[in-house]
């Protein structure tokens, strides 16, 4: 008998205290309102939201392949599951025409929908959160004005118990610090721009941070480098591997061009930030990497190491990939090729080779690059078809011994599968 | 070093080293001269063959890289005398100016058609973008493919036509 109290009395605890969590996970639906007439949004506003929408990247996540902008429906894989981007199009029944400023102002910073679900950090509102009142006002006033295209949310796929939403009130409790970051008084507004929109809408840490295990950033070891679809985003605090290093005007050339001579071009997941970054307002992409350039000078100031180029002890120890490299890379690549001509660096600046992960530079053999930014920039052929994993990995093992003093890396034959797999999803 | 090849179904040991293109290999070695050298870079597609049915750049495509895999070349789709139906869809559609890209557009939409019983033209579009023509017969190429490709596959939904 008293043992079945005890088990009462801790049923009723747990469900006391799943109802008290409940409460705190609960969030009121907010008021739907009528679609506001596109005329009655301020064009100088309007203006202002377009540049903010393209420091967020808002279209990058929330435009599908080939899909309308910002009508949402791209996958998301991310540790937990994949998750697909929604409709911020104005349509009413499958976007946020019937969001008030207030509705958009919460969920940016809150994660809170307007029906009252808890939203997926993929949206990073423990950055958004930063953003000011005008500013959000700004973007409300350009996604508003948008047209609405009616596209249907797509269900995501979440490991279990993650479909459950209010689960997510835990997760803000841990890692969502609401309000604004306050200005750094010893730097100067060209420094502290930056930090805004860096720490805020650009939400470079989102990627370049690593996360823990319940997938907050670790805020202690913020830009130490972390994972974006498979790629690496590599550090962007002293721990830059890169041989030449980053600075203010190299970040800036790279953001505004997506590439730059002294490093290289931007790939995977960091192509669409930069050609955001490309049409946007000049100072703003200097403040950027004003910023971002001190992350790394804070740390470790000083030169870098600089290119080594190991050839023939490389092909020596890597015969079968040295011939691949003459006959599928060299043309471009060795030194003297036409594809150099530009200010174009060789491979001994290239940060993805230096990297303690082979993930971009595999990801780069197999897919290839695309230009970035317009037509005209950077351009390499995938060689997905070409190569075998086995052949990739004899590529890779090739290129790291001969443009690295770093260690070798390891499976590279199954990071390569892993990538190709990867690739071919939608 | 020798390396066997398999092309068109028929297996060749070629003497070369492992960095040769296969390009090279095909048009010097095996006289088979469908694709073209254009650019040398893997920028324009005039080189374009099958490895393993996949479309490849043969001008950055090691020799060394297909030993023992699958190589088909336009001269696999079919003869002067009996083309093949890709190649009748671009006699057809008169798809060829000067024909320098031709062999490649052939081949990069083969495998298309190999892989996509029916293409809808935004696929045919985005299959062929890899592959330029500098005399601009991009439209007369994407009808020959959607020809071969009602030829090969019945009929496709009106709807997506141009």
């Amino acid at each position: 008998m008293r043992r079945k109290h005890w088990v009462g009395a801790a049923a009723a605890c747990i469900a006391l205290g799943g109802l008290a969590a409940l409460a705190v996970a609960y969030r009121a639906p907010l008021p739907a309102i009528a679609r506001p007439d596109a005329a009655s949004f301020d064009r100088a506003r309007v203006a202002r939201g377009a540049v903010l929408a393209a420091i967020g990247d808002c279209a990058v996540c929330h435009t599908a392949d080939r899909g309308a902008a910002y009508a949402g429906g791209r996958p998301l894989p991310t540790p937990f599951g994949t998750l697909y981007t929604t409709n911020i199009t104005p349509d009413i029944a499958t976007g946020i025409g019937t969001w008030s400023l207030d509705a958009f102002t919460r969920a940016l910073r809150e994660g809170v929908a307007r029906d009252g679900h808890h939203l997926y950090p993929a949206l990073p509102y423990e950055h958004y959160t930063h953003v000011t009142d005008g500013d959000v006002e700004a973007l409300y006033a350009f996604l508003m004005t948008r047209p609405a295209v009616s596209a249907p949310p797509q269900p995501n796929h979440m490991i279990f118990p993650l479909g459950f939403r209010p689960l997510l009130a835990g997760w803000k409790l841990l890692f969502l610090h609401r309000g604004a970051l306050p200005p750094r008084t010893d730097r100067d507004a060209q420094w502290n721009r930056g930090a805004y929109l860096v720490e805020g809408l650009g939400h470079c840490g989102g990627c370049h941070t690593p996360r823990n295990p319940l997938g907050g950033e670790e805020t202690g070891r913020a830009y130490a480098g972390g994972v974006a679809e498979g790629w690496v985003a590599p550090p962007l605090d002293g721990s830059s591997p890169a041989p030449i290093p980053w600075t203010a005007d190299g970040l800036y050339r790279y953001l505004r061009t997506g590439m730059d001579g002294e490093h290289g071009a931007a790939a995977g997941p960091m192509g669409p930030v930069t050609h955001d970054l490309s049409a946007i307002p000049e100072d703003e992409v200097r403040a950027i990497a004003v910023y971002v350039a001190s992350l790394r000078m804070d740390g470790r100031p000083g030169p870098g190491p600089g290119p080594v180029d190991h050839a023939d002890a490389a092909a020596q120890a890597h015969p079968a990939g040295a011939a691949l490299f003459a006959g599928a890379c060299g043309g471009c690549h060795e030194a003297g090729a036409p594809m150099l001509t530009g200010g174009r660096p060789g491979l001994g600046l290239a940060s993805g080779l230096q990297l303690e992960e082979p993930a971009n530079v595999v990801r780069a053999i197999l897919e290839g690059l695309r230009p970035p930014v317009g037509a005209a920039g950077p351009f390499m052929p995938p060689f997905a078809n070409s190569l075998t994993d086995g052949q990739v990995a004899e590529v890779a093992a090739y290129l790291r011994a001969r443009y690295s003093d770093r260690p070798a890396w390891t499976n590279l034959t199954r990071e390569s599968a892993t990538a190709r797999k990867e690739g071919q999803q939608p | 070093m020798t390396i066997t090849l398999t092309v068109n179904g028929v297996d060749h040991a070629v003497d070369a080293p492992p960095d040769t293109p296969l390009l090279y290999v095909l048009r010097d070695d095996l006289a088979l001269n469908g694709a073209k050298y254009g650019c040398g870079l893997g920028q324009c597609g005039a080189c374009t063959v099958h490895v393993d049915g996949k479309p490849v750049f043969s001008c950055v495509t090691p020799v060394a890289a297909v030993a023992g895999r699958r190589v088909r070349t336009v001269e696999g789709l079919g003869t002067v005398d009996t083309p093949g139906i890709l190649q009748q869809a671009f006699i057809a559609e008169q798809a060829a100016q000067c024909g320098y890209c031709i062999s490649g557009m052939i081949m990069r939409a083969q495998a298309l058609l190999d892989g996509v019983r029916r293409p809808t033209d935004a696929q045919i579009r985005a299959h062929m973008q890899p592959n330029l023509c500098r005399c601009g017969t991009h439209g007369r190429i994407l009808k020959a493919v959607r020809r071969a490709a009602d030829m090969m596959g019945g009929t496709v939904p009106q709807a997506v036509r141009s």
